[in-house]
């Protein structure tokens, strides 16, 4: 083989690989979403009672309306009792909303296509959460947000961005760098005029 | 077909074979997205023949996110039938399909759909496989033509120096090309 050939056979197949290589530092899993950086889409979800009451009467229900907790940073966990990978979060998740239980922080666990009777099991299996289990009948709100899969968590900043989208089990450290972050940025932009805050 | 042909014909060969095998997978991927499979009824209360082909047509359409292969209207997982759920209520509601499908998008990102917006960098995806069947012609083209010319010059010269050996020498030039 001429050594002409052998230039023109690594010309075509460098581009090749090179787009071949560039494949190889993505994972073809990770979907972007679309949401982060826009408003995040409104809902209203009933709590979902834990006591194993056989009335759970309809007036103990609370609802939690997104509009309602403008001001807080807002983590939203999607996930489900036949999901495994929920269950590496569970412990992270209960553990830093407890730590910041006192600062406007709120949890709240969207329980995804699942029955009622296996979420509260898994919980009490669990060993309890710290923050409400909220329910989403017909999985509209899991639409709203683009889930394709459990679990997800988001993250919500006090004007009502969506932040960040967490696809898979969302670490503490993850939990901590980004409620921190969304609370620094609040608590600046809170700072009267004049004031020197650094 | 003498080796010496073989190997100078083969490599360019391999490369026309290359395009050609892409070729097929870009077209399959431009494919019109309609569902082929049986489609699970969704019991509504008020049958609606209209809306369900309606429904049905949009949600074949659409990937399903759980079962990424499929379309929303083949997918049998929980999510795809309550997307068509979303997708009947829109539709029964008022909305057009367009304004359906850019709610998808707008929540999913352009992958929910499953045949690209032919606009932008997604043109890419609907020019290359042409682009490769042609290059794959022409380099057939010009193989075929090199293998040709070849063939003919050396099957000549095989006569003229070994007059006796031609009779062997023509079969099998025959039987490898």
């Amino acid at each position: 083989m001429s050594w002409r050939r052998a230039f023109v056979a690594v010309l075509v197949l460098l581009p090749v690989i090179g787009l071949l290589a560039f494949g190889m530092t993505r994972d073809p899993r990770v979907i972007p979403s679309p949401l982060p950086g826009r408003a995040a889409p409104d809902f209203a979800l009933d709590v979902m009672p834990l006591e194993a009451t056989p009335l759970d009467r309809a007036d103990s229900a609370t609802t939690i309306r997104l509009a309602d907790l403008r001001g807080n940073v807002v983590v939203l966990n999607f996930w489900a009792s036949w999901c495994l990978a929920c269950r590496d979060e569970h412990a992270p998740l209960s553990q830093v909303a407890r730590e910041y239980r006192d600062q406007p922080v709120r949890f709240y666990g969207v329980v995804y296509n699942d029955s009622q009777e296996n979420a509260k099991r898994w919980i009490r299996q669990m060993g309890g959460q710290s923050y409400p289990a909220v329910l989403d009948p017909g999985a509209r709100t899991a639409i709203e947000y683009g889930l394709y899969g459990v679990p997800e968590t988001f993250f919500i900043a006090p004007d009502g961005t969506v932040s960040r989208k967490v696809t898979g089990p969302v670490t503490a450290a993850v939990l901590r760098e980004e409620i921190g972050k969304l609370l620094q940025a609040e608590a600046g932009r809170e700072v009267p005029a004049g004031s020197d805050d650094r | 077909m003498s080796p010496g042909a073989l190997r100078s014909g083969s490599f360019t060969g391999l490369l026309a074979l290359l395009a050609l095998l892409a070729a097929p997978v870009g077209l399959v991927a431009q494919g019109d997205g309609e569902s082929m499979g049986l489609t699970p009824q969704t019991p509504t209360s008020e049958y609606d023949p209209e809306l369900e082909r309606q429904t049905s047509r949009l949600a074949a359409q659409l990937r399903c996110p759980v079962c990424q292969g499929l379309s929303v209207e083949d997918s049998p997982t929980e999510l795809a039938l309550q997307m068509r759920d979303v997708v009947r209520e829109q539709l029964a509601a008022g909305r057009s399909p367009e304004e359906v499908k850019a709610y998808f998008v707008a929540k999913y990102g352009e992958w929910i759909l499953l045949e690209p917006e032919p606009r932008g960098f997604n043109l890419v995806v609907y020019v290359l496989p042409w682009l490769a069947v042609l290059a794959g012609i022409g380099v057939i083209a010009l193989v075929v033509r090199r293998w040709t010319a070849a063939g003919g010059g050396e099957e000549e010269t095989r006569e003229e120096a070994m007059p006796g050996e031609a009779a062997l020498a023509a079969p099998s030039e025959d039987a490898t090309r």
